[in-house]
């Protein structure tokens, strides 16, 4: 493995000879601003948007939504809840599985005017190695994100929840690929800046975070099942198909901020920050604290354009600043 | 279906009117609406969000836009049939002339006419509550005649029946029209004279009645669904409903108007965001 310098390289936005750009693990990105894996699904928006889409995509490299080894149907609806200035999603991870991906999904999203980061989650590190394997086998994509909120099917903890485990489970996939390989970290945890660095021993490339906060909705009291002797309290209540859900959106950016600065001083390789970005000034904060690169999820979902209006507002001062 | 303009758009809203139980919202649309406008089809439906004011409600709420069916189009002006029954469709309720609304649309699949029934069956319209919206947009659409059944829980929602021409009536209190569901009129209607297709929309139990009684005497039906959903274009996977063959459907985009036979059930949707 290389020496890594324990000093940050400072994430610059700026002019590089006629154009500004950023560098990203390799990548030359045209701004600071991606998606959240699953937040935009960018097929779906072609269909909606048609070219307008490619002409003001919003983002400088494009996450996809998680993809597992097998096809997913994701959970039982209800998967949404509004709180305030806020959203609980408990979606799922529906996707078609890797193999289908790969032949159905990816020739689309080569056509996008960015490069390609494919997001993967696996319950083992045997799991993983699969996804990683096949994912760097094509040229299509340019970096891969493992999602690590997932059960270790071994321990039953979170992947991504305890840094020994994160630095183990990296060490065994981290030679399947040479792409860039970013950890989405998980917030459910005693310690995010401690998994942060054991995901960097274990040989990631990039960090980024947060992911959603685990959260949960009660059904509104005239829905709720009579609670019997028979039925469990829980289900009488509950409202999510899936029980729980991951909070996300303005509610949560008090939060990201906090975690992302407690990881950019922990770790040397750059960091992606997102949580509740609604705003250019929201960006900037998490740029301010260190974070290389800034993705938009739920604001998207209000708005398809905020991140590009977002992207838009950085190049501007970018620009400015020459 | 109709592209969308990417981006929401600031819109200014031209009037709110009352329409007994119900409002009628209505924003001047050029980029949908009008001789230039991206021309929804009947069923489409936009994501919608006051500019000033949203959030800060009840519990703080609501901070995701809203989805309405496009009730109608006239001139460059756009409309909704709104129904306060939560902090956001309080907040659109309580909107004035000059106020300023927040605009996705059009999106969605809306019903598809004709190709599909080139036998010319008659039409039949069948709506309940606030759901008879995109009716309206759809009996101004189509060149036939058309037979409107609706459906309303009193009298003070039944005057939404307004919106439509010629419809006949049913409610739950017996105030107006037929006394009972609008299942009811539809099984008469099809008893009467079953060369027909069916347009629906309304609360699901309505639809899930106007599922069966289609389903069992072979009547092709399109169903016009509602879910909670965050972004209306496909990227959140919120509004999903369960497809008869397996898996899910995406109301938003793969809807919000289905082929009946595409269901095995319409299920008490999860309920919008209100």
């Amino acid at each position: 493995m290389r020496m890594r310098e324990r000093r940050r390289e400072p994430a610059i936005y700026a002019k590089r000879g006629d154009s500004v750009s950023i560098e990203f693990c390799g990548l030359t990105l045209a701004h600071p601003i991606i998606n959240g894996s699953g937040t935009f699904d960018a097929i779906a928006a072609q269909r909606v948007f048609g070219a307008q889409l490619h002409e003001r995509f919003p983002f400088a490299a494009y996450v996809s939504k998680t993809i597992t080894l097998e096809p997913r149907a994701g959970n039982p609806p209800p998967r949404l809840w509004e709180t305030p200035a806020g959203l609980i999603n408990s979606i799922g991870l529906p996707n078609k599985g890797l193999e289908r991906y790969l032949a159905e999904d990816l020739p689309a999203l080569a056509e996008l005017p960015v490069p390609l980061i494919t997001n993967v989650m696996g319950a083992s590190a045997e799991e993983l190695s699969i996804l990683l394997d096949a994912c760097d086998a094509r040229a299509e994509i340019a970096a891969i994100e493992l999602n690590v909120s997932c059960p270790n099917v071994k321990t039953g903890l979170d992947i991504g929840a305890d840094p020994v485990q994160l630095e183990e489970v990296m060490r065994a996939v981290r030679p399947c690929t040479g792409k860039p390989l970013i950890v989405k970290l998980t917030p459910n945890t005693a310690d995010v800046g401690a998994c942060a660095l054991g995901a960097e021993r274990g040989g990631a490339d990039a960090l980024s975070l947060i992911n959603t906060l685990r959260a949960t909705a009660l059904a509104p009291r005239a829905r709720r099942a009579p609670v019997g002797d028979s039925a469990p309290r829980d289900a009488a209540a509950a409202w999510l198909g899936g029980g729980t859900g991951g909070l996300s959106g303005p509610a949560i950016r008090a939060v990201a901020l906090a975690q992302v600065a407690a990881v950019a001083t922990r770790v040397t390789i750059p960091v992606i920050g997102m949580g509740g970005v609604q705003s250019v000034s929201h960006a900037q904060d998490l740029l301010d604290l260190g974070a290389t690169l800034v993705a938009v999820g739920t604001e998207s979902f209000r708005d398809p354009a905020a991140a590009a209006r977002i992207a838009e507002g950085l190049h501007e001062m970018a620009t400015r600043r020459g | 279906m109709s592209e969308a303009p990417f981006g929401r758009r600031l819109l200014e809203v031209t009037g709110n009117d009352e329409l007994g139980a119900y409002r009628v919202l209505r924003v001047l649309d050029p980029q949908m609406c009008g001789p230039r406008g991206a021309t929804p089809e009947p069923g489409q439906f936009a994501m919608i969000a006051a500019a000033e004011h949203w959030g800060g409600g009840e519990q703080q709420r609501p901070y995701l836009p809203r989805a309405f069916s496009i009730a109608r189009l006239a001139g460059e002006e756009c409309h909704f049939l709104l129904e306060d029954v939560g902090p956001g469709t309080r907040r659109l309720c309580e909107l004035r002339a000059g106020d300023r609304l927040w605009v996705l649309g059009p999106l969605g699949r809306g019903f598809q006419l004709g190709g599909r029934e080139p036998d010319q069956r008659r039409a039949l319209l069948v709506g309940g509550g606030v759901g008879i919206a995109p009716l309206a947009i759809l009996q101004d659409t189509l060149d036939r005649d058309t037979t409107v059944l609706l459906g309303f829980r009193d009298r003070a929602r039944a005057a939404g029946a307004a919106l439509l021409r010629d419809a006949h009536v049913a409610s739950d209190d017996g105030s107006v029209g037929h006394h009972g569901l609008v299942t009811e009129l539809l099984a008469a209607e099809l008893e009467r004279d079953p060369h027909a297709v069916v347009y629906a929309c309304g609360p699901a139990a309505m639809l899930e009645g106007v599922r069966a009684i289609c389903e069992q005497r072979a009547t092709p039906a399109q169903l016009a669904l509602e879910a909670g959903m965050a972004c209306g274009f496909g990227a959140c996977f919120g509004c999903v409903v369960a497809r008869r063959d397996g898996g899910y459907l995406r109301v938003c985009v793969d809807g919000p108007v289905v082929d009946a036979a595409e269901l095995e059930h319409v299920d008490a949707h999860a309920g919008a965001p209100a």
